[in-house]
């Protein structure tokens, strides 16, 4: 059990965790799965009408240039807002009060580093992926290979994440089974992106902002009206509301410290309640400042527009939706917390992740029963659609880096028509998307928390450094690419496999040997255990004897890295080993080639047309 | 793709693009020094300084949740500001160097 908490406690920082709760929240099957229906319909429509449109590599890679800024910017949003910070973060906030709101914070600042840094020079001087930027002046091939499997592989943790989270998330909703869950998603994701490639998925994740930004709103207009649109108003409910601080003051006896009434109420608007390892938060957050502009599917959205200033208008416009969508989820997070309870919230799911769906439930319902299914329904809905424009994202990117960087570019050395092109990045995706449905089913029992974790720190420490490194500075070339990307992206896997992320037997054991112990102790005391306490005792001892002296899946008995975020180490090891690698193998070509890349990067003169029709 | 051929080295030293550079240099690196630190303030000040956090700014609303709001309004103005000095120099730097180069 303990290990289970913990286990949630963990997975509702990144990922949508395992959520085999017992579940009391059920939505009514026949109105969602008909608003399921309509969200299905409308963005087939719309890859029917992208599929028309989708001629050239250019048209399935980049939408042929043609995005304009604010759909751009809405495309940001759908793309990178995942139901991991949708539901996750808003539980965290029900039950952590301050510590979720800090958490958010990351994700929008993160995007000062993708609008200062990356956005603008890779619509300059990029085409369709990764690769195009780093082999711009480097030695093409290895580049290319080296720079489409640190692609596939950030793009897998995340597709992972994601399609595990879909198939648990249907099945608590609406009681779908895991696997039809997953293969429903799989064949939705794999149809927009082989018909409809970028403009379809576009489209998809403007649509999926579109509805996530009115689910938010609505909802907050309902938590700000039960307060009288009081801000003041709304944080002393906090404060005062007697479930809150009863749920604080146990959080805190935890740590043996004793804590009532309304001082328990402020403490909830108080740090440290969930992060008590300042050091892995300032590690998450590199992660995160650095990690977003070095993701290959945020990256590719640049190549969508026409011009730089396209570029940035976008991601500010981004910036907006996502900012407001993170203030939004403070709004519901507390509002769960003010009228759901920390304790109704925690009944249905330890992480908390049900918080928002139950709140619309709950807040609708006051109104009348059906109004609360119908918005539950569109809640659920929403979180749907949310899965299905993430992960044809990542699915793009993902063939994006095999079909173009790999097919084309090095086995094909770049002599390929554009029907060829075509045909490869379909099939490219097909294939990509199949993978996506067969590890989605296969890791059902996994822990698949730190997959996020890991996507970013692969991102941030692999291919943050040589991506700026390749725009900004003229010594750099095929060794330092080759060098940043390999070092930062095993040091990320390779940090993260010994991190506490990682299952171990051995603490399992000994958490269980505790409960043994206690128990034994009731027994040898003469008292007759009751129910529940029989039910713990022969279940720590079944959890005791499978997991005494086991290992880890790396071999360990206790994590040799004490963090569960890598990035204070492997950001600094992936930049190191870029300058290192770039310095140690000089390459006259890539230095005198800085000139280009560094004029285009900063005025787009020369710029390759992704409307090269 | 590209129609004209042109003269790498010899743009990167047009007074107009050692400007250009120059000046976003300076905006582009500066600003997302600021803006990091900025934002490391956060974990770190929630960590170590949890008697400043604590302080009632207005109601029960602290330090602390002022300083996380504070955030996204640093984040937004900053985006903002930097829009408008692009719009307005480095576009205009672009355009006089592009128009200068097609002479």
């Amino acid at each position: 059990m303990k290990r289970l908490q913990l286990f949630l406690m963990t997975a509702c920082l990144l990922a949508l965790p395992s959520l085999a709760m017992a579940a009391e929240i059920k939505a009514n099957k026949t109105i969602t799965i008909s608003m399921f229906l309509v969200i299905i319909g409308i963005t087939l429509s719309v890859v029917i009408w992208a599929a028309k449109r989708t001629k050239t590599a250019a048209d399935f890679y980049a939408a042929g240039g043609g995005i304009t800024g604010t759909q751009n910017g809405w495309a940001i949003a759908g793309d990178y807002m995942s139901a991991a910070s949708f539901l996750g973060i808003s539980g965290m906030i029900s039950l952590y009060g301050y510590d979720g709101f800090m958490y958010s914070v990351g994700w929008l600042v993160a995007y000062i580093t993708v609008l200062l840094i990356v956005a603008e020079p890779c619509r300059n001087a990029g085409k369709y992926t990764l690769g195009d930027i780093l082999a711009f002046r480097t030695q093409p091939k290895p580049v290319r290979a080296v720079a489409a499997i640190s692609t596939v592989a950030v793009s897998t943790f995340y597709l992972t994440a994601q399609m595990v989270g879909a198939g648990k998330l249907m099945a608590l909703l609406i009681g779908f089974n895991y696997t039809f869950s997953i293969i429903g998603v799989g064949i939705l994701m794999v149809g927009y992106v082989v018909f409809g490639g970028m403009k379809a998925t576009t489209w998809v994740q403007i649509i999926k902002a579109g509805l996530l930004m009115s689910g938010a709103a609505l909802l907050s207009v309902m938590v700000g009206w039960k307060a009288g649109f009081n801000p003041l108003q709304f944080f002393s409910d906090i404060v005062n509301s007697p479930n809150i601080q009863d749920h604080v003051s146990k959080l805190l006896l935890r740590d043996g410290i004793t804590m009532t009434g309304e001082a328990a109420g402020q403490r909830f608007l108080e740090p440290a309640l969930f992060m008590k390892a300042p050091l892995d938060q300032i590690s998450l957050g590199m992660a995160l400042v650095l990690g977003t502009a070095g993701m290959p599917h945020i990256l590719m959205r640049f190549f969508t527009v026409p011009t730089a200033q396209a570029a940035r208008k976008s991601v500010i416009i981004a910036m907006w939706i996502i900012g407001g969508f993170y203030v939004l989820t403070t709004l519901l997070g507390f509002g769960a917390a003010i009228h759901v309870t920390p304790q109704g919230i925690t009944a249905v799911d330890k992480g908390g992740n049900m918080a928002t769906l139950l709140l619309a439930q709950q807040l609708g319902a006051d109104i009348s029963p059906i109004v609360g299914d119908i918005f539950l329904a569109f809640l659920c809905s929403v979180a749907f659609a949310t899965i299905l424009a993430v992960v044809s994202g990542l699915v793009l990117a993902a063939s994006a880096a095999i079909a173009h960087d790999i097919y084309v570019n090095v086995i094909k050395e770049g002599h390929a028509d554009q029907h060829e092109q075509v045909m490869a990045a379909r099939i490219t995706s097909l294939v990509v998307g199949a993978m996506g449905i067969v590890i989605g089913i296969a890791a059902e029992k996994q822990n698949v928390a730190h997959l996020v974790a890991l996507a970013f720190a692969v991102a941030s420490s692999g291919n943050l450094p040589v991506v700026v490194l390749s725009l900004f500075w003229r010594r750099f070339n095929t060794a330092g690419v080759i060098c940043g990307l390999v070092v930062g992206t095993i040091a990320s896997i390779g940090l993260v496999m010994v991190s506490p992320n990682m299952t171990y037997p051995q603490k399992i054991a000994d958490g269980a040997k505790k409960v043994i112990t206690a128990m034994e102790a009731k027994q040898a005391a003469g008292e007759v255990l009751n129910e529940k306490d029989a039910k713990a005792l022969a279940t720590a001892k079944d959890e005791f004897a499978k997991n005494d002296g086991g290992t880890s899946m790396m071999g360990l008995k206790t994590p040799l890295f004490g963090l569960k975020n890598p990035g204070i180490v492997s950001i600094p090891l992936g930049f190191l080993a870029a300058i290192f690698g770039a310095l140690a193998f000089r390459e006259k070509r890539a230095e005198e080639m800085f000139d280009e890349v560094y004029v285009r990067q900063n005025t787009g003169i020369g710029m390759a047309k992704a409307v090269d029709h | 793709m590209a129609t004209q051929t042109y003269d790498w080295a010899a743009i990167a030293k047009n007074p107009k693009f050692v400007e250009l550079h120059h000046r976003k240099q300076k905006f582009l690196f500066g600003w997302w020094i600021f803006s990091t630190v900025y934002y490391f303030l956060l974990p770190i000040g929630a960590a170590y300084a949890t008697d400043l956090f604590k302080i009632k700014v207005i109601g029960v609303i602290n330090f602390g949740y002022a300083f996380a709001l504070s955030q996204f309004f640093v984040s937004w103005g900053l985006a903002h500001y930097y829009a408008h000095v692009a719009n307005k120099d480095f576009d205009r730097l672009t355009r006089e160097l592009v128009s200068e180069l097609a002479k």
